[in-house]
């Protein structure tokens, strides 16, 4: 079985947790941009957060199951409705077969997720179903396309509550072993200066925008190329920062200021264009102190599902329950 | 003129990766070193290292923070790094010599001519010196499966192009800082298109998907164009008509 796309937005691609493992032959990992959003998923669907899901930058589409299923929709707060009945986001939901799921603009950040039951099925290459488009590896999700999927229903709709990640923010970051390149004042400003996400963003990396000079490391142009870890901060020759995610290059020749710290990228990633963003160094220790009390919290977040119950008020069809049927005469 | 080697560095790389650098430049010795020492750390199979890779002068070591610290893993690096001259380790085995013909010059790789000019060479001198140097796979990147070959004589140490050159095909052999790169796509570059190959990097329909390792050793052996479109009517392989050895150690 399958969902359909009838519509769906220019940047939407299957993404689970990525590909690990190949930077020898200059693959990067790729995997979902908000890695939080797929164990969000995963929990509202009780199932592994290694599932492959739809990641939707910026819009999502019209889908329609061929069988029914079971839904969930995570990551950036988008505007979303099932045959016209508007459905609670960071939720999950029935999707009966032939009803017509949309999802529209994003509200607040960049990337929404729709999961399903089981995960999609589609391809696998070399052990993960994400699309890699810079590695030519996969392709944008198109209108009639047949994602494939299992009939795998649930029994009860659950929601999960977020705290907000989707408006930029303090991003911790280490120093890494291209920081010392950089002077200490330069470092100063970089730490005390409110940056803006710029218009320039993909899967790549995101720049961001500041006032004043740039961010110049010492004999800039003649370093050479080194690894890069997604999170690293790339400052090109205009002394712009870039954070680096999940298809980054996996060697480069512009040295890096800092790391952000793998708990933060959901948040970096999400940071819509002119939302602001500063950088806070923390040790290598702390860092690895706010890793590990994250990777706790996700794997808390299946206990932490609670029943979504619906108002009658958002019910727009209430009448059409069948609320009495069964009751025994009030004379018995 | 002999360099003194830099003590081997020791760095981090974000939360979760160790970098050691043997030299700040390219150089021969820095990248065998980094080889050997990648190959001696996958031999050792420690616990709670995840991936490890090198680039022109490093090896990059990636661990699994949950299961084993970062001093954990220093202190065994430190043993192994001070075993041993890394400068002078020889190269590890299992590495394979690729034979890939490829047209120097003509419509198909256009800047050879212009490149032996700026090497100080008549194009069929360069074409001579540039097929018979046998080129090490110094590192893979910028493109799936995409390698950094060299090094080359120090007359084709010339710098890269100020204008990029739109596109060149996949197979491009191009030319700049006395390294080649064989190219995995088509891509633009700011690097000289000296040959053209059909040889495939990266082929993600098959079952073996990157044609080639860190360390192999590749000859880009002359044909004529004809030569070319004729393999390329035959390459569902995707091998370019090259021939495949194992380097004996």
């Amino acid at each position: 079985m399958s969902l359909l796309v009838h519509s769906v937005g220019p940047a939407c691609t299957m993404q689970d947790l990525g590909r690990p493992g190949f930077l020898d032959q200059g693959l990067s990992r790729s995997g979902a941009a908000d890695q939080l959003a797929l164990y969000e998923g995963a929990a509202l669907l009780g199932q592994n957060p290694g599932c492959a899901s739809l990641e939707m930058a910026g819009m999502g589409g019209v889908f329609e199951a061929t069988q029914n299923i079971w839904i969930a929709l995570t990551g950036a707060p988008m505007f979303a409705s099932i045959d016209d009945n508007p459905v609670v986001w960071n939720a999950s939901h029935p999707l009966l077969k032939g009803q017509q799921l949309t999802i529209g603009a994003v509200q607040q950040g960049n990337y929404g997720y729709l999961h399903v039951g089981g995960g999609f099925t589609t391809n696998r290459f070399l052990g993960s179903r994400s699309a890699h488009l810079t590695a030519d590896i996969g392709e944008a999700v198109k209108v009639g396309d047949k994602l494939r999927c299992n009939p795998v229903t649930g029994d009860a709709a659950v929601k999960l509550h977020t705290a907000n990640r989707f408006t930029g923010g303090t991003l911790r970051v280490v120093p890494s072993f291209q920081t010392p390149l950089f002077d200490k004042t330069i470092l100063d400003r970089f730490a005390r200066t409110e940056f803006e996400r710029g218009a320039r963003a993909n899967r790549m990396g995101m720049q961001l925008d500041s006032e004043g000079e740039g961010f110049s490391a010492k004999g800039q142009l003649n370093i050479l190329s080194e690894v890069i870890t997604p999170g690293d901060i790339q400052m090109t020759g205009s002394g712009n920062p870039f954070i680096l995610l999940p298809e980054c290059q996996t060697t480069g020749g512009y040295p890096r200021i800092a790391t952000v710290i793998p708990c933060d990228l959901p948040r970096a990633a999400q940071t819509p264009t002119g939302a602001k963003v500063q950088f806070e160094f923390v040790s290598l220790d702390e860092a690895l102190i706010l890793q590990g009390a994250y990777l706790t919290e996700l794997s808390k977040l299946p206990s932490r599902v609670e029943p979504l119950i619906r108002d009658p008020y958002d019910i727009p069809d209430l009448l059409s329950y069948q609320l009495i049927s069964g009751m025994v005469s009030a004379n018995e | 003129m002999t360099q003194k080697p830099l003590v081997p560095q020791v760095r981090t790389v974000g939360i979760d990766g160790i970098l050691v650098t043997f030299a700040d430049k390219m150089s021969e010795d820095a990248n065998r070193a980094a080889l050997a020492l990648r190959s001696e750390i996958e031999n050792l199979n420690w616990n709670g290292v995840e991936e490890t890779s090198t680039s022109l002068a490093s090896t990059y070591i990636r661990i699994d923070t949950a299961k084993v610290t970062h001093a954990d893993i220093s202190n065994l690096l430190r043993q192994v790094l001070d075993a041993r001259d890394w400068h002078n380790a020889p190269l590890p085995s299992g590495r394979k010599l690729w034979r890939v013909p490829t047209v120097y010059g003509t419509d198909l790789a256009p800047q050879l001519d212009e490149t032996a000019k700026v090497a100080g060479f008549t194009p069929e001198e360069a074409i001579a010196r540039l097929s018979r140097t046998r080129v090490r796979v110094l590192t893979i990147g910028f493109a799936p499966g995409q390698p950094y070959l060299g090094p080359l004589e120090p007359e084709f140490d010339i710098p890269r192009l100020k204008d990029l050159t739109p596109m060149v095909p996949e197979g491009a052999l191009v030319l700049a800082i006395s390294q080649l790169v064989l190219f995995s796509g088509p891509k633009p570059t700011g690097w000289r298109h000296v040959g053209q190959t059909a040889f495939r990097c990266f082929r993600p329909e098959a079952k073996k998907s990157f044609a080639l390792n860190p360390g192999d050793e590749m000859l880009f052996e002359p044909i004529t164009k004809e030569q070319l479109i004729e393999i390329q009517s035959k390459n569902s392989d995707g091998s370019g008509g090259a021939i495949c050895e194992d380097i004996d150690t």
